[in-house]
């Protein structure tokens, strides 16, 4: 690649992690074998094989869940609520401690850059941990009556684009209000998940608080659907939340499910480009646009249309791509080769509807999932790659001449997760912002998280929040939710 | 009723569609008794097409009524109290017939739903305060979150409690801004259609709440799966449909207000619980800087 700048290579070293040759289960606080298969996991950025682990049969969901009843009766449950927040905190604190260790087992497992695992993913996870563990003595302030109780025992099934990070946005606000968890990480990034294990028995968190079940969709399946689950959280595809939906239906668990999305930015004539190119960048290329919230669809404003292209490709030209544990890395490995065959199958689609494909010269490396920063011109609203989540590092560009257009093509999707605003009238970000049906909205800015705001979407992106106050109600009942 | 030798003019009851009241478009009617058996009225059977026009006129009405003010909602759902205050004899009368009441207790249950939109009412504009805020985020933004109607929502009123239930679960569809596509009490129709007749004369907008007599059943079905619907309460779903309903519902990723074991004492303080499900939270972030 005909580069700006030559970089030297800056590896993170993974020294600072050790992988066991196989791991089992994390049940009722000890790590046992499971009764299903073993599956390997591996690097997407090598196809290396990493570890196997392995794949719990509906039999390990049963003793798992059986193990979070008890500790949910006889310790958790029980417990004094200021004690359940002083377990949260350790596990913060134990997260921040090993942060490193976590970042890179992240960028191994997942293929995400070590600046992204480094700077978001671990430090928010343990955010999460801080700030929900301050709530743990203080529920009767969450707004469901002066004694919310806790649902009992949760099943948490997470996707592996932000594997630590899903983890944590599950896991804390369900321990903090009095539940015990089982959780099963994704298939192809389980590892960060059972390191944590780990942290929770340095904590001395008691036995059966949190299970992980590692497996695929079988081992899902057994979760949502154990007869002694009371709440069933769930991110990732909106098919399969659908069928969740439908699993749950007619019985007391309580859902909340956070699915895909098809994100407009929306770029005003006035807005900085030079500013708006970074936050477009950032909105579709963050994590290799494995972002349910990504900014995929590009609404830019007719007249500037030729500009924010010109200098948006100018931009993407100086991005790296490659070897996700280099410092330098700005988009890292596709997390699977399932995954590649998806972002490829969308945008040859693309071509053949007639969108026009652009990605930077440059070589990809041979081995592992690879797939380059792409943008697709001349889309139309009717065309795949502006209605279907591609996943991927791909951004369909499309244009409008009015703000009354743009709110239109913006909610022009069955999805309804988030938004983005560029511009420098504040009255027009405010009035846009509210009548944008979307989660979160993001002006001036994109992909920003934090725990103390909810996220969440509108229509088939999803219901229930996660973050905040709102995302305590999920794990909570009160007078207030009969 | 009235003790004079006058023909009394007796009312057809009809549908509540898109501020008007139409028959139901498939010509179906279904006799309506008193609690003791006795013939009272013939009521519309509302069809699935009558579903699907309902639909269509509360998507239309959405953008006006979700985008008034609070304090406009606040003032028109008062005004819907007002104006059945003038009607308290004739919703007496009906309730009493209907749910078999004595005069008195009949009379606490109208008592007890003229309240209940006053209540509501006065909620339109404390809810973004209850339940949104500013967010401490870590980082300089200034970042806020609101709660936002959901959209069209579909209501399968209760079976039992004909007007103080209906207005239970209509009222806080209509307080959080949603619109709504009713489904009455199959046995127990006519104060809802009494209720329509008061609705089109207090400034709710036409399409804002649609009534639909008919079998919740039958059309519990056509709204649980219709894809323009972004909510369904199940309250008066026949017990042994209301899984089949929360299955379609998922169609769409429908929010889904499970129905009750038994039907609730509409008395008790109904709290947030009938309007958060209604209701999405919208996060705004923006960069604070010079």
């Amino acid at each position: 690649m005909t580069s700006l700048f030559e970089y030297a290579p800056a590896p993170e070293s993974r020294s600072i992690v050790t992988i066991a040759p196989s791991y089992g289960l994390f049940i009722d606080g000890e790590f046992v074998d499971g009764t299903g298969e073993s599956f390997p996991t591996i690097n997407p950025a090598t196809e290396e094989v990493l570890t196997e682990v392995s794949a719990g049969s509906e039999a390990d969901v049963d003793r798992a869940v059986r193990a979070a009843r008890r500790a949910f009766e006889k310790t958790w449950g029980p417990m004094r609520p200021a004690d359940r927040g002083k377990y949260l905190f350790r596990i913060a604190r134990l997260l921040q401690e090993r942060a490193r260790e976590f970042a890179v087992l992240e960028s191994l497992d997942n293929g995400k850059p070590i600046r992204e695992s480094r700077d978001v993913d671990v430090p928010l996870a343990a955010a999460h941990f801080f700030y929900y563990a301050g709530w743990a003595d203080k529920l009767e302030h969450v707004g469901l009556g002066t004694q919310p109780r806790p649902l009992g025992v949760a099943g948490q099934v997470i996707p592996w684009n932000f594997p630590l990070m899903m983890l944590a946005w599950k896991v804390a606000p369900a321990l903090a209000a009095g539940n015990t968890v089982v959780l099963k990480p994704a298939e192809t990034t389980p590892l960060t998940a059972l390191l944590f294990a780990e942290i929770c028995r340095q904590a001395d968190l008691p036995a059966g608080v949190v299970n992980i079940v590692t497996g695929a969709g079988d081992t899902g399946r057994a979760v949502v659907e154990h007869a002694d689950v009371d709440k069933v959280a769930f991110t990732g595809s909106t098919d399969v939340g659908r069928s969740i939906a439908r699993a749950v239906a007619g019985t007391r668990k309580k859902l909340t499910l956070e699915l895909g999305g098809k994100a407009a930015n929306i770029v005003f004539d006035d807005a900085p480009i030079d500013q708006a190119v970074e936050g477009i960048v950032q909105g579709i290329f963050f994590n290799q646009g494995h972002v349910c919230c990504a900014g995929s669809r590009l609404l830019v404003q007719e007249s500037i249309h030729d500009e924010v292209v010109a200098s948006l490709q100018r931009r993407i030209g100086t991005l790296r791509v490659g070897d996700p544990l280099d410092k330098n890395t700005d988009i890292g490995a596709i997390n699977s080769r399932e995954q590649l065959e998806r972002i490829r199958e969308l945008s040859d689609i693309g071509e053949a509807e007639g969108a026009q494909r652009w990605q930077p010269a440059g070589e990809l490396p041979e081995r592992g999932f690879w797939f380059p920063p792409t943008v697709f011109t001349d889309v139309s609203s009717a065309h795949r790659i502006a209605r279907d989540e591609v996943f991927g590092p791909v951004l369909s560009v499309l244009t409008f001449r009015t703000p009354d257009e743009a709110v239109a093509k913006a909610n022009n999707s069955t999805y309804g997760l988030s938004a983005g605003i560029w511009s420098e009238k504040g009255s027009r970000i405010l009035k846009i912002a509210s009548h944008l049906r979307a989660g979160v909205v993001w002006a001036n800015t994109f992909n920003k998280f934090d725990p103390t705001s909810p996220f969440g979407g509108y229509k088939q992106s999803g219901y229930g929040r996660e973050g905040g106050r709102h995302g305590l109600a999920a794990y909570l009942t009160g007078a207030d939710s009969k | 009723m009235i003790g004079n030798d006058r023909l009394a003019v007796r009312k057809t009851y009809k549908l509540y569609v898109n501020g008007a009241f139409p028959r139901s478009e498939s010509g179906r009617t279904y006799e309506v008794t008193d609690a003791k058996g006795h013939f009272l009225a013939n009521a519309a059977e509302a069809s699935r097409k009558d579903a699907r026009d309902a639909v269509v006129a509360a998507r239309g009405a959405f953008a006006k009524w979700s985008g008034a003010t609070a304090y406009n909602r606040g003032q028109v759902l008062y005004r819907v109290a007002e104006v059945m205050e003038g009607r308290h004899v004739q919703f007496c009368e009906e309730v009493a017939a209907g749910e078999g009441l004595s005069a008195s207790k009949a009379r606490a249950a109208v008592d007890a739903a003229i309240d209940r939109w006053v209540w509501y009412a006065g909620w339109t504009d404390k809810l973004a305060a209850v339940l949104g805020g500013a967010n401490p985020v870590a980082g300089p933004y200034f970042d806020f979150s609101t709660p936002e109607p959901t959209g069209v929502v579909a209501v399968l009123a209760p079976q039992q409690s004909s007007l103080l239930g209906l207005v239970s679960v209509l009222a806080p569809v209509l307080a959080t801004g949603n619109t709504a596509v009713v489904v009455t009490s199959k046995e127990r129709p006519l104060p809802a259609v009494t209720l329509g007749e008061v609705l089109a004369t207090s400034d709710v907008p036409g399409g804002v709440v649609n009534l639909l007599t008919g079998d919740a059943g039958e059309l519990g079905t056509w709204l649980a799966e219709h894809a323009d619907v972004d909510a369904i309460d199940l309250t008066g779903a026949p017990s042994h449909r209301a899984m089949e309903f929360e299955r379609e519902a998922a169609g769409t990723i429908k929010r889904v207000l499970r129905p009750p074991v038994t039907e609730p004492d509409w008395t008790a303080d109904p709290g947030l619980a009938r309007m958060t499900p209604f209701l999405e939270t919208k996060t705004v972030w923006h960069p604070i800087g010079l």
